[in-house]
């Protein structure tokens, strides 16, 4: 078991002095698209695909910058500025676990920039798109970038506030506008977990900053030390849509295609999985209740999302069980401590890549069907979009574990892993694994073979180039990224300076008994969806399905569970209170002058008008005054 | 020795109020009112003897004074108040309430 | 040894209020005019003043004059400013030019796009030299130094508002105007009483603030002046249960008067709280904490749920205020540095932040001709810019990171939880409930969002125009102070924080500002 080294004060210049600029490009081609409005029409689209493109330029560079050096000089503090005077300064951590989601956010980002040109080159507001992607280029970098939560957290915000804003682009469509507003509320409650978390540690430490956090964590009590990551582990659950948070991403589909594949499946939604590695020294140690929670809310969602996957006729919303349940895996690995956390990094940044190669492909499929997402009205779409199928077919095969392409290895790795920490939560995996395979089988099968099914106005044909090259290059990485980081080592390693390593390297097995039992079961489901959806007629009306059909295609019921437990009795409590509000404290007020005018009210009838009453009343009030006078004695 | 002068100022004062509370009439409250007055200039006077200085009779010019005024506004506006109602009746203005 | 620079201050408004009031009749437009070049004057002097503050002599209060008034009673008209009333005099002056350019057809009688008349014509030239008088009693309120002058412009400040609610307001004007009125004189009158006991309890012959600090020892005096003043502060802040006036003045008040008094009239409250209840009584300050805190918690929460469920655009916006100013009275009463710099950041920033969705919601009430949510819908679609700003300004009140709200109600919260002034977890606990507002404030704001712009574009809605140049003159600049200062809020917090220092010292709470840091330092 390895720590990881400390982190040291950026003072050279070079790349990694300026790394702020991989944030000030995009943000300053939001702030151009959004300020100047309709007048960048013309070639916004252009600045939002050449500020992401720079973006990623500077993340290269200071990646060879930080690859120059030494494992112990691999952790660069950059400061900024004075945020809040005695609490937090703004600053830069770069490290390789930074430096390696600052790559996928830039490279993936630019891809999906390149591909909206094309896929959004129909609509009027396709500048306010590119302000918006631009805006959350920003804000995830300053969410892995930044050198200490509070810095961590605003880019956690503003990540939610993009996706709000792309999940709601559409907002003329009141489900797109509930979905943006569920994404965003869902989240939130996450953030309560993430914030309290910040009040326990500044309360305790003093501090938001990773390096005197990871110094003083070891100082803390245990129970303490638990709390600050169970917390933490809830902000990671609303942001990347686990168990019991993950109601809003199915909903999230409302997005144009682009944001669900750069931020619903390859960015956004790692970013739990980012918190709970950079968070090691509160997930530490292995075992500790904290960590074992991760794990098993990582195996719980993972099984949660597969068994949606299923279920889901619409291909975004089966892309999206499967971006769960892939976040499911991620989360395990990371549940796992530093033997983990290399394989939880390499399945995001490989999830990543065929992800959103898949999500993109989806797009190209609706872009040439309509914008059509039924799968029971696809069929036989290979023939008319033969790029398409390909990637996605690269895709997929990735995704389900085929041997020797990315997801195969990282997947593989987290399994093996966990069955080694937890045989339970490992085979839970390995079943995950299977159900994977039948899924994404049925999702082929339903698109690309067997008859077509399509409405009558359909035309599919190949999208054009610019969304087509992205494509190629996001499956070119998904078949060989895996091996790449795997084999050898070589991920763990770069990375061993930030996150850690265990002791001894991990070797990786072809043909250990979780591996093969998990290719069986892919294979078993992959003929199991062959029967069902390649070989027979796909009905072009949902079947009624058996209970547990409905169970998945309720989403498990979690929205219904959401519904009955939160919102109708929030309905309610809101009701009563504007009701308290208005008849009760409002009623008291109002009450009181009633009360007072309508006093006032009666005592004005003494006042009869008659004169000799009034006399009456001045000779007896004399009187009174007299008595008195002479009852308390001489004056 | 002054006592008579008291006890007689007394009962006149009560036939003044008497008057006051049960008659209706105006210018016989306005009569008894002045009964009042005059009860009470008496007390005045019979006071400063007892006492033998000067500032009771003085009040006692005071109130005479006031109560030749009063007389003057008040017969002023009982006239008034005939001619617009022909009533002198106190009961009859009773407009200024509530 | 007076510094002229708050007397000006003082006098440039009410000689432009006089101006404004003696123009002939029919002048409307100079008057506007001079209106606004007078606001500007007095921000463009406030500024130069606050960036000499630094600079400037004197220990706690800068720029202090102070002159005889009643010399038989010791009344002074004192007046000088420390880090706590500078960002606030600042405010006012930064709102009131915006605020006059906003309402600047107001008074003309607001129409509908489709040709109703919202409000009937009134006389303009009384509206705007009400609004300058206004903002010469917000300039005093906060840069008295005298307790006697203070209470003289604490009530003063009521009466130029009780006329724009209640001759230039909406339909329920009166109502709301006589209820707002009636609430504000009662607890100014229990402040009366309270001034006057310490006048004489204290024995100094004088009202001078800094010479009473510290001046009643006695725990038993010292809560019941406590009392008086404390009552008289929550009513105006408002803290629940005493806040009802506010959603019904504010609903009712124009826009701009509206953010006035949200934004600024409400803050003395706050401010008074901070300056005069912790300083003048410290002992019962501290031993009331904790009722004090559960009522703002109760704010916060009891704020935010009923402003979810309101139906007029106007009045949710007034209870988010309540949901707001709950977290700054915990701030104030957490009795650590961070919460009360916090809570005096919070001053400011929420009169950016909900001054900007007054007066967008304003915008979009004068295009519609109603308050109601239920009316709007798409408004999106054919009113971008409008929508734009909306929505910043609506994320400013859900405290969104990187937006100004946000550093403040984080400061307040985590100064709560981490402050150890009262020993007990309790002010743990208060924190972590209050941090719920988190998601209640998404639900408010969010929702109320999703039904005015968002869906398909409602018919009425159709007519909308964007905003003109002068309601983007209105709204850029507030939207550019609440980004600004929510990346770089140092310029106020370097202001802030010795101010609130000397306050703690006051006070004499025991952890100082690095020993809430825990034991981590």
């Amino acid at each position: 078991m390895e720590s990881p080294v400390e982190i040291v004060q950026h003072t050279a210049g070079g790349v990694i002095g300026v790394s702020w600029l991989m944030i000030a490009f995009p943000l300053l081609g939001a702030a151009i698209l959004l300020i100047l409005g309709r007048k960048t029409d013309r070639w916004g689209h252009l600045l939002g695909v050449a500020m992401s493109l720079a973006s990623f330029v500077v993340a290269v560079l200071a990646f060879f910058e930080l690859l120059g050096l030494s494992a112990e000089q691999r952790r660069q503090a950059v400061h900024l500025y004075e945020f809040i005077p005695g609490m937090a300064d703004m600053g830069l951590l770069i490290d390789p676990l930074s430096i390696s989601f600052a790559l996928l956010i830039t490279g993936v980002g630019s891809l999906i920039h390149i591909y909206s040109i094309g896929y959004m080159s129909h609509d009027p507001d396709r500048r306010r798109f590119f302000s918006y992607l631009n805006l959350f280029v920003a804000a995830m970098l300053l969410l892995v970038l930044a050198d200490n939560y509070l810095g961590l957290f605003i880019g956690w915000e503003g990540v939610g506030l993009a996706s709000y804003l792309l999940i709601g682009f559409w907002q003329f469509k009141p489900s797109a506008a509930v979905a943006a507003k569920k994404a965003f509320v869902v989240n939130r409650v996450g953030d309560f977990g993430l914030l309290v978390g910040m009040f326990i540690m500044w309360s305790a430490t003093g501090t938001f900053a990773f390096a005197e956090l990871s110094e003083k964590a070891g100082g803390l009590s245990q129970p303490m030390v638990t709390a600050i990551g169970l917390l933490l582990l809830l902000g990671a659950c609303g942001k990347s849509a686990q168990l019991p948070l993950q109601s809003w991403l199915l909903d999230a589909m409302e997005g144009p295609t682009p944001v669900s594949a750069l931020i619903h499946a390859a960015t956004m939604v790692t970013a739990g999985v980012y918190l709970v590695v950079r968070s090691g020294a509160f997930f530490f140690p292995e075992g500790s209740p904290q960590a074992l929670a991760v794990a098993i809310v990582g195996a719980a969602t993972l099984l949660a999302g597969a068994i949606i996957g299923c279920a889901k006729d619409d291909i975004k919303k089966g892309l999206a069980g499967s971006t769960m349940s892939q976040i499911g895996y991620m989360m395990l690995g990371a549940g796992l401590g530093p033997a983990g956390y290399a394989f939880a990094i390499g399945h995001l940044i490989t999830h990543g890549f065929f992800k959103a190669d898949m999500f993109l492909g989806a797009g190209s499929v609706m872009h040439g069907m309509n914008d059509e997402v039924d799968m029971r009205k696809y069929g036989a779409l290979r023939k008319y979009m033969p790029i398409t199928f390909v990637t996605f077919m690269v895709g997929y095969l990735a995704i389900i574990g085929f041997p020797l392409l990315s997801g195969y290895f990282t997947k593989d790795g987290i399994i093996e892993t966990a069955v080694e920490h937890n045989q339970v939560l490992g085979w839970l995996a390995v079943i995950g694994a299977g159900i994977t395979g039948f899924y994404m089988s049925r999702m082929i099968f339903m698109t690309f073979f067997g008859e077509k099914r399509w409405a009558e106005d359909a035309h599919p044909h190949e999208s054009p180039t610019v969304m087509t090259v992205p494509l190629i290059i996001l499956s070119i990485g998904s078949i060989f990224l895996g091996g790449y980081l795997i084999l050898s080592n070589r991920l763990m390693l770069w990375l061993a300076p930030a996150v850690g390593r265990p002791e001894e390297l991990p070797q990786f097995h072809f043909a250990s008994t979780p591996g093969l039992a998990t290719l069986a079961l892919v294979a078993v489901g992959a003929a199991y969806a062959w029967m069902k959806y390649g070989r027979a007629e796909v009905p072009a009306v949902q079947p009624r399905g058996s209970f547990l059909t409905t169970f998945a295609r309720r989403d498990l019921y979690g929205d219904a569970l959401n519904e009955s437990l939160f919102m109708r009795p929030g309905q309610w409590l809101t009701r009563i209170a504007v009701f308290f509000d208005n008849r009760g404290i409002d009623g008291v007020v109002n009450g009181l002058a009633a009360g007072i005018g309508g006093t006032s009210g009666r005592l004005r009838r003494i006042q009869t008008g008659f004169a000799r009453t009034y006399a009456l009343s001045i000779l007896i009030g004399a009187a009174l005054l007299t008595g008195a006078l002479l009852l308390v004695g001489n004056i | 020795m002054t006592a008579h002068y008291l006890v007689l100022s007394g009962l006149l004062f009560a036939i003044g109020a008497m008057g006051v509370l049960i008659r209706r009439n105006a210018i016989v409250v306005f009569m008894c009112v002045e009964l009042m007055l005059n009860a009470c200039n008496l007390a005045f006077v019979t006071f400063a003897r007892q006492n033998g200085n000067l500032e009771g009779q003085i009040i006692a010019f005071f109130v005479m004074v006031v109560a030749a005024a009063e007389v003057v506004v008040g017969l002023a506006i009982i006239v008034t108040i005939f001619r617009t109602r022909r009533s002198a009746s106190v009961d009859d203005a009773n407009l200024l309430k509530y | 040894m007076s510094s002229l620079w708050l007397p000006i201050l003082l006098a440039v408004p009410v000689l432009g209020a006089v101006v404004v009031a003696l123009l002939p009749k029919g002048a409307d437009q100079v008057a506007k005019q001079v209106t606004l070049a007078v606001s500007l004057v007095v921000l463009a002097l406030t500024l130069v003043m606050a960036f000499q503050f630094p600079s400037a002599k004197g220990d706690r209060f800068k720029f202090a004059a102070v002159y005889d008034w009643i010399p038989s009673f010791g009344v002074h008209f004192g007046v000088g400013v420390d880090g706590i009333a500078l960002v606030l005099v600042v405010l006012s002056a930064v709102l009131v030019p915006i605020v006059v350019l906003a309402s600047w057809h107001d008074a003309d009688g607001v129409r509908t796009a489709d040709g109703t008349l919202i409000t009937p014509k009134r006389s303009v030239k009384t509206y705007f030299s009400l609004l300058l008088v206004l903002e010469a009693m917000m300039i005093g309120v906060f840069a008295a130094t005298d307790i006697f002058l203070f209470y003289v412009f604490f009530e003063a400040m009521l009466i130029p508002m009780y006329f724009m609610i209640g001759s230039y307001g909406g339909a329920q004007r009166s109502y709301a105007a006589v209820k707002f009125l009636l609430y504000s004189l009662f607890g100014g009158l229990l402040m009366l009483v309270a001034v006057i006991g310490l006048y004489v309890v204290a024995g100094k012959s004088t009202f001078m603030f800094p010479e009473l600090v510290g001046a009643i020892q006695d725990p038993a005096t010292q809560k019941w002046l406590f009392a008086g003043f404390f009552i008289a502060f929550a009513i105006k802040a408002p803290l629940w249960p005493v806040h009802t006036w506010l959603p019904d003045a504010a609903a009712q008040a124009p826009a701009g008067a509206a953010v006035l008094l949200v934004g600024v009239l409400d803050k003395v409250g706050t401010f008074g709280m901070l300056r005069f209840c912790l300083e003048l009584f410290p002992d019962a300050a501290k031993a009331f904490t904790m009722p004090i805190v559960v009522l703002a918690v109760i704010s916060i929460i009891y704020g935010a749920i009923v402003a979810i469920g309101q139906s007029d655009m106007k009045r949710l916006i007034a209870y988010t205020s309540i949901s707001h100013f709950g977290f700054i009275v915990m701030g104030v009463f957490a009795m650590s540095q961070v919460a009360q710099s916090g809570a005096t950041l919070y001053m400011v920033n929420h009169g950016f932040a909900t001054g900007a969705l007054f007066l967008a919601a304003g915008f979009l009430i004068a295009r519609r001709g109603s308050p109601h949510i239920a009316d709007y819908g798409g408004a999106q679609k054919v009113a971008p810019l409008l929508a734009g700003f909306f929505l910043v300004a609506g994320l400013a009140g859900l405290s969104l990171p990187g937006l100004s709200s946000f550093v403040s109600e984080f400061m307040v919260m985590t100064g709560t939880y981490a402050s150890k002034a009262h020993g007990s977890g309790a002010l743990t606990v208060a924190a972590v409930v209050s941090a719920l507002a988190v998601i209640l404030a998404a639900v408010y704001i969010l929702w109320m969002v999703q039904r005015v712009l968002n869906g398909p574009t409602a018919e009425p809605v159709k007519a909308f125009k964007d905003l003109s140049a002068r309601e983007i003159v209105v709204l850029a600049p507030l939207v550019a102070l609440i980004i600004g200062f929510g990346f770089f809020p140092k310029p106020l917090l370097d202001v802030i924080n010795p101010a609130v220092n000397q306050t703690l010292v006051n006070v004499k709470v025991d952890n100082p500002a690095i020993a809430e840091k825990g034991a981590g330092q």
